[in-house]
C-alpha cells in the first residue's frame, strides 16, 4: 500500500466505517442515557424548569470571579482550546467541504493562516491542560486512562493536520492520510469516552437547570 | 527519428548533434533548460553539456501496452524546433511500434535484434499498463504484454515507465480495473525503474529524465519512484493561485466572481496539494500555461489512482464514499441498537426497583450492631 | 430475617440511576473544578474529597449495568464489580465529607448535579449497611421516638406552658382549620427555645391562625440525611398526616435547611402525590407577611452584621431575597460575605454531618472556610436561618476563639416587631 492508496483508503472505506460508528454510537449513547427515565416530580414548582434549564445551558459558559481565580488555568486553557477546536474544526475551508459533503450544506470559512494560528494556540493550550492534569493533585488523581486517551485523540489530529499543511516530517499525502486517520480514530472513540460531553453537556446543564428552575433557584 | 542508422552507437552524442547541424548555442540552451528543470545550479550547465557530448547514443526500446498513445503524442506534438526533438536525435530508438516505419515481422525483428545486440545496455521505455487477468486483453504480435515486458526487461540497463499507466496502472487500473491492470514496477523487481508519471507526462520531463540517465546515471527518486528533480514539489506549492488559498478565497463554481478573479480552485476539486509534478514551473505547450491557468483544478494525474480520487470536482478533503447516506444508515442502526439497549436498561432498572426491600431502622441497627 | 447486604446496595444503586445521572456521568471531563467548589476539599485538600470522586462506586455501577461499553468491559474482565470493602471505604467520603450543600452542583461547568447523585448514592450505602452510626441512631430515634434527638412531646408541652406563662401568648395544639401548621426541629426545642416564642409572637401579631400538632412536631428528616427513602417516607408521612388531619393551608418548615428540602421538595415525591397544603420555610412566610404589611418593625440593630445563607435555602431552595428583605428592615449595617447567596459556603455540618460523630474533626476543618469569610468582614453579629448551621457556627467560633454571636433571623425580627392593632387575637 503506497501513500496514495493509504490516503484513498482513509478517505474512502475507513471514513465510512468511522462515520458509521460515530453516528450510530452517538444515537445509541443517547438512547442509553434517556432510556433510564426520570421520575415525575410532585413538588409544586416555584419556577419554570424549562426556563431554568435554558438559563443554565448558557450561564455555565461563565463563572463567578472567585471560582475563576481558584481554577484559572483550567478555565482559561479550557476556553482557549475549546474555541480553538471550534475554529479549526468548523472554519477551515477544507473542513467546511467535508461537512458540506456529509451534511449537504456548508458555511463560510476563515482564511487558512488564521486557522493555522488557532491550531497552534489550541495545541499549546492542550499541552498546558495535559501538564496541568499531570501536576494538579486532584486532576491527576481523578484521571483514568480514558482521560488521557481523550486528550490524545484530540491532540493528534491537530498535530497531523498542522504537519500536513506545513509539509513537515512526512510527505503531505502521508500526513494528510494520517491526519484523516487520526480523525477517524477520534470519531470512533468519541461516543464511548468523555468526549461525549460535547453533546451531553447540554443535557446535563438542562437537567440541573431544570431542577434549579423548579426550585426557583436563580444563580 | 533515425531508425536503423548504420552503427549509430559509435558516435558520441556531441558528434551526432553536430552532424545534424545543431549549433553549440542551441545545445547549451537545451542543457540550461535541463539544468533548471532538474533544479541544478547554473554552474552545472557546462558539466551537463560535457557529459552529454561524451555520452554514447544508447539503444532505446519503447514498449506500448494498455495505453492511449497520449504519452507519445505529448512528445511528438511538442513545438518546433523542439528541444525534445534534440534528445530524440540523441538516442537510437530501435523499437517503437507507433513511430517506427517497419511493421509486422520486420518490426518485431528489429526489437529482437536490438535486445540481442545491446543486451544489458539498452534502455527500456514502457508506456501503458499490463493486464494480468487475461493475457489476451492486450498482445503485440501474439505476445502478451506480460511476456514481452519480462523478456525485454531481462536485458535492460534500466526501465523508464513513462506515463501514469506504466508507472502506477493509470486509467486501465481505475476501479473496477476490468483487466487486472498493473504497473511495470508491480512486475519487474530486479531492475532500476524510473517512473515518469503524468497523463501525459510533460515532454521535457521525459527527455530530461533520459538526459539525466545518459549524463549522471539514475536520478534520485522519491518513494513513488519518481525523479525528485521533476517531482519534488507539489503543484500547490508552486501554484500562482496559492495566495488566494492562504487568504481563504475560493471559487465556488466555475463561473462565479471568484473564478473570474482567479481565486483558488480547491473547492472545485483541485488536487494540487497532493500532486507532485513540474506543471506549475515547466508548463505545457512550449511554456504557455498549465491547467490551473486555464481555470481548471489539477486532477492529480501524476499520482497513483488519481482516477479514483473521489472525483475531479470534489474538494480534496471530501471523503470519497456516500457519507450522507451512510450517516443516515448509521443513525438508523443507532436507533435500533439504542431501542434494544434502552429496553434492557428499562427492564434492568424495573427489576432493581421491584426487588427493593424496604429498609427499616431495625435492620440498620442489626447491621451496625453485628 | 433480612439483613443489609452488598447485593441490596447495588440493587438500590441500579434502581436510583436515572437519565440525569447517566447524562452527568457521561459529561464529566475530570476537570477537578468541583474540588475547588467543595469546602471539604479546600479546607482538607485530599484529592479523595473531590465531589465527583465520592460517586465513583455509583458511576461504576452505572457504567457496568447501563452502558454497552461498560458491559463489554465487564465481560472482558477490564472492570471489576463494586465490592463491599469499597463501599465501606467510601462511607466517610459520602457521609463525613459531604454536607449535600450543592456548591459543586452550582460550579460544575458541564452542569452535573453532584449533590443529587450523592443523595441518591446514600440509598445504596444504607441498603448495603454502610451508613454511619450517628445517622443510624438519629434515624432510629426519629422513627421510634419522633425526634432524632429523642425529644418527646411532654418536653415540648412543658416548654409551651413556660412560653405561654412568660409571654401571655396562646400557643395552640391541634387547632383544626388553622392557616398554618408550625413545625419545629428538636434543635430549636433543645437549643433555641426563643424561636418558638418569636414565631408565636409574629404570627399572632399578624392575626394569623396557627397551630402545633401533638401528633407530629418534628420537621427534620433523618431519612433524607442518611439517604433512605423508606425512612424518609415514614417520617414525612407523619407531617402530611398531621397537616391533612388539621386541614391547614400551609405547613411552616422551621429554621432548618434540610427540613425544608425534605418537606418542600422530597416529601411529595416520597408519598407519590402532591400535598393538599403548601409547604414553606419560615423565612418565606415572614417575607410574605412583610409584603402584605402584616409584619412591621421598629428600631435597628446597631451592630455590623452579616448573614449566613443556609445551603438548602439558597442553592437547593431558591430562598435568597427573602432573608435579605427581612434583615434590611432591622439592620442598617448589614454586609454581605465575599461569596453569598447561591454561592455561599456551607457551615460544614449540613446533610447529616452534624449527626455523625465520626465527622467531628472533619466538620471543624470545614468550618475554616466560614472562618476565612468572617475574618474578612470583621462583623459583630452573624445571623442565619438554620438551627443546624447555628449550632455548627457557634461550635466553630468557640473552638476558634472567635467572639461573634450567632442569631436566628426570626428572633431578630421578633425583637423589632411593632404591635398591630387588632393583631393579637
Amino acid at each position: 500500500m503506497n501513500e496514495v492508496d493509504f490516503l484513498l483508503w482513509v478517505k474512502g472505506s475507513a471514513f465510512n466505517i468511522a462515520l458509521f460508528i460515530f453516528v450510530a454510537g452517538l444515537v445509541l449513547r443517547l438512547f442509553e442515557i434517556l432510556s433510564l427515565g426520570r421520575k415525575v416530580n410532585y413538588a409544586v414548582p416555584k419556577g419554570d424548569p424549562m426556563q431554568g434549564g435554558l438559563r443554565e445551558i448558557f450561564r455555565r459558559f461563565g463563572t463567578d470571579k472567585a471560582t475563576f481565580q481558584r481554577s484559572m488555568i483550567t478555565i482559561v486553557a479550557g476556553y482557549v482550546f475549546h474555541i480553538g477546536l471550534f475554529v479549526v474544526i468548523f472554519l477551515l475551508a477544507a473542513h467546511v467541504e467535508v461537512f458540506k459533503s456529509v451534511l449537504g450544506f456548508g458555511w463560510p470559512n476563515l482564511s487558512t493562516p488564521v486557522v493555522d494560528a488557532f491550531a497552534v494556540v489550541t495545541m499549546i493550550a492542550l499541552v498546558v491542560v495535559l501538564i496541568h492534569r499531570l501536576q494538579h493533585p486532584v486532576k491527576r488523581f481523578l484521571s483514568s486512562p480514558g482521560d488521557y486517551v481523550a486528550w490524545a485523540v484530540t491532540f493528534v489530529p491537530l498535530l497531523t493536520g498542522y504537519m500536513a499543511y506545513h509539509h513537515l516530517l512526512l510527505s503531505p499525502q502521508m500526513m494528510l492520510g494520517l491526519h484523516i486517520l487520526s480523525v477517524e480514530v477520534l470519531l470512533i472513540v468519541f461516543p464511548f469516552t468523555k468526549l461525549m460531553h460535547t453533546f451531553t453537556v447540554f443535557l446535563s446543564r438542562w437537567y440541573n437547570g431544570a431542577s434549579m428552575g423548579l426550585r426557583g433557584v436563580k444563580s | 527519428m533515425r531508425m536503423q542508422t548504420p552503427s549509430p552507437y559509435e558516435q558520441t552524442l556531441g558528434e551526432h548533434l553536430r552532424s545534424q547541424g545543431i549549433s553549440r548555442r542551441s545545445f547549451l540552451k537545451f542543457c540550461g533548460l535541463l539544468a533548471s528543470s532538474m533544479a541544478l545550479a547554473p554552474s552545472m550547465i557546462p558539466k551537463i553539456a560535457e557529459a552529454l557530448e561524451q555520452a554514447k547514443r544508447p539503444s532505446v526500446i519503447w514498449l506500448s501496452f494498455q495505453e492511449c498513445t497520449g504519452c507519445t503524442e505529448s512528445l511528438t506534438r511538442s513545438h518546433s524546433p523542439s528541444l525534445e526533438g534534440l534528445i530524440f536525435d540523441a538516442i537510437s530508438l530501435d523499437y517503437h511500434h507507433t513511430l517506427q516505419a517497419a511493421s509486422g515481422d520486420a518490426a518485431e525483428h528489429a526489437r529482437e535484434e536490438a535486445m540481442k545486440e545491446h543486451y544489458g545496455k539498452y534502455v527500456l521505455v514502457v508506456d501503458g499498463s499490463i493486464p494480468l487477468d487475461n493475457p489476451g486483453y492486450s498482445t503485440i504480435a501474439g505476445i502478451s504484454n506480460l511476456d514481452m515486458l519480462k523478456e525485454a526487461a531481462a536485458g535492460a540497463a534500466a526501465i523508464i515507465a513513462v506515463g501514469t499507466c506504466a508507472a502506477y496502472g493509470g486509467l486501465p487500473k481505475a476501479d473496477p480495473n476490468p483487466t487486472g491492470a498493473v504497473s511495470v514496477s508491480d512486475i519487474i523487481k530486479d531492475k532500476p525503474i524510473i517512473n515518469v508519471p503524468g497523463c501525459p507526462p510533460i515532454p521535457v520531463v521525459i527527455t530530461g529524465v533520459i538526459a539525466h540517465f545518459l549524463t549522471f546515471g539514475l536520478p534520485e527518486l522519491d518513494s513513488l519512484g519518481r525523479p525528485k528533480a521533476f517531482y519534488g514539489q507539489s503543484i500547490h506549492d508552486r501554484c500562482y493561485r496559492r495566495p488566494f488559498y492562504e487568504r481563504g478565497l475560493f471559487a465556488e463554481t466555475f463561473d462565479d466572481e471568484g473564478a473570474k478573479a482567479g481565486w483558488c480552485l480547491y473547492k472545485l476539486g483541485c488536487k494540487g496539494p497532493v500532486t507532485y509534478n513540474a506543471c506549475a514551473t515547466t508548463k505545457w505547450n512550449d511554456g504557455t500555461s498549465f491547467p490551473i491557468e486555464s481555470g481548471h483544478g489539477c486532477i492529480g494525474c501524476s499520482e497513483p489512482n488519481f482516477w479514483d480520487f473521489g472525483g475531479f470536482y470534489k474538494a480534496l478533503s471530501i471523503p470519497t464514499g456516500a457519507s450522507g447516506k451512510n450517516a443516515v444508515y448509521a443513525a438508523a442502526a443507532g436507533i435500533a441498537a439504542g431501542v434494544a439497549i434502552g429496553a434492557m436498561n428499562k427492564k434492568s432498572k424495573a427489576e432493581a426497583a421491584s426487588s427493593h426491600q424496604t429498609v427499616t431502622v431495625e435492620e440498620l441497627n442489626q447491621e451496625s450492631g453485628s | 430475617m433480612s439483613t443489609l447486604t452488598l447485593e441490596r446496595g447495588i440493587n438500590a444503586f441500579k434502581a436510583q440511576i436515572d437519565a440525569p445521572m447517566a447524562s452527568f456521568f457521561s459529561s464529566c471531563v475530570s476537570c477537578g473544578m468541583c474540588a475547588e467548589a467543595c469546602l471539604f476539599y479546600t479546607e482538607n485538600p485530599d484529592p479523595r474529597h473531590t465531589p465527583i470522586y465520592k460517586l465513583e462506586p455509583l458511576r461504576r455501577v452505572w457504567e457496568q449495568e447501563y452502558t454497552l461499553i461498560g458491559k463489554l468491559k465487564a465481560k472482558l474482565g477490564l472492570s471489576k464489580p463494586v465490592t463491599d470493602a469499597e463501599l465501606a471505604e467510601w462511607q466517610e467520603l459520602v457521609y463525613n465529607n459531604c454536607s449535600l450543600c450543592g456548591r459543586c452542583t452550582l460550579i460544575c461547568p458541564v452542569g452535573n448535579d453532584i449533590t443529587y447523585m450523592i443523595r441518591r448514592m446514600r440509598e445504596g450505602m444504607v441498603a448495603s449497611g454502610h451508613a454511619p452510626e450517628g445517622l443510624i441512631g438519629a434515624s432510629t430515634r426519629a422513627v421510634n421516638i419522633g425526634s432524632p434527638m429523642g425529644v418527646k412531646l411532654p418536653a415540648l408541652q412543658a416548654q409551651v406552658r413556660h412560653l405561654e406563662k412568660s409571654s401571655g401568648l396562646e400557643v395552640p395544639f391541634d387547632k383544626e382549620g388553622a392557616e398554618y401548621l408550625l413545625m419545629l426541629s428538636s434543635m430549636e426545642i433543645m437549643n433555641y427555645p426563643e424561636y418558638l416564642g418569636a414565631v408565636a409572637k409574629i404570627l399572632t401579631n399578624a392575626g394569623k391562625t396557627w397551630t402545633l400538632s401533638s401528633e407530629c412536631f418534628e420537621a427534620t428528616n433523618s431519612g433524607i440525611q442518611i439517604g433512605s427513602s423508606d425512612i424518609a417516607r415514614e417520617l414525612v408521612s407523619r407531617v402530611v398526616a398531621a397537616a391533612e388531619k388539621l386541614k391547614v393551608k400551609t405547613v411552616i418548615s422551621p429554621e432548618c435547611g434540610h427540613a425544608y428540602t425534605a418537606l418542600r421538595w422530597e416529601g411529595p415525591n416520597l408519598i407519590g402525590r402532591p400535598y393538599t397544603f403548601a409547604a414553606k420555610h419560615i423565612v418565606e412566610v415572614l417575607d410574605e407577611l412583610r409584603a402584605e404589611g402584616l409584619l412591621q418593625t421598629e428600631g435597628f440593630e446597631e451592630s455590623k452584621l452579616t448573614f449566613h445563607d443556609p445551603c438548602q435555602l439558597v442553592r437547593r431552595g431558591g430562598v435568597v431575597e427573602q432573608p435579605r428583605n427581612l434583615l434590611n428592615m432591622v439592620a442598617k449595617n448589614f454586609v454581605e460575605m465575599a461569596d453569598h447567596g447561591t454561592l455561599n459556603w456551607c457551615c460544614g455540618a449540613g446533610g447529616g454531618v452534624s449527626a455523625n460523630e465520626d465527622a467531628e474533626e472533619v466538620k471543624l476543618k470545614a468550618f475554616q472556610r466560614k472562618k476565612k469569610q468572617l475574618d474578612e468582614l470583621h462583623v459583630d453579629t452573624l445571623v442565619t436561618a438554620c438551627a443546624n448551621c447555628r449550632i455548627q457556627l457557634e461550635e466553630g467560633m468557640e473552638v476558634n476563639q472567635m467572639d461573634i454571636p450567632v442569631l436566628g433571623l426570626t428572633e431578630m425580627i421578633a425583637e423589632h416587631l411593632v404591635e398591630r392593632k387588632g393583631g393579637a387575637a
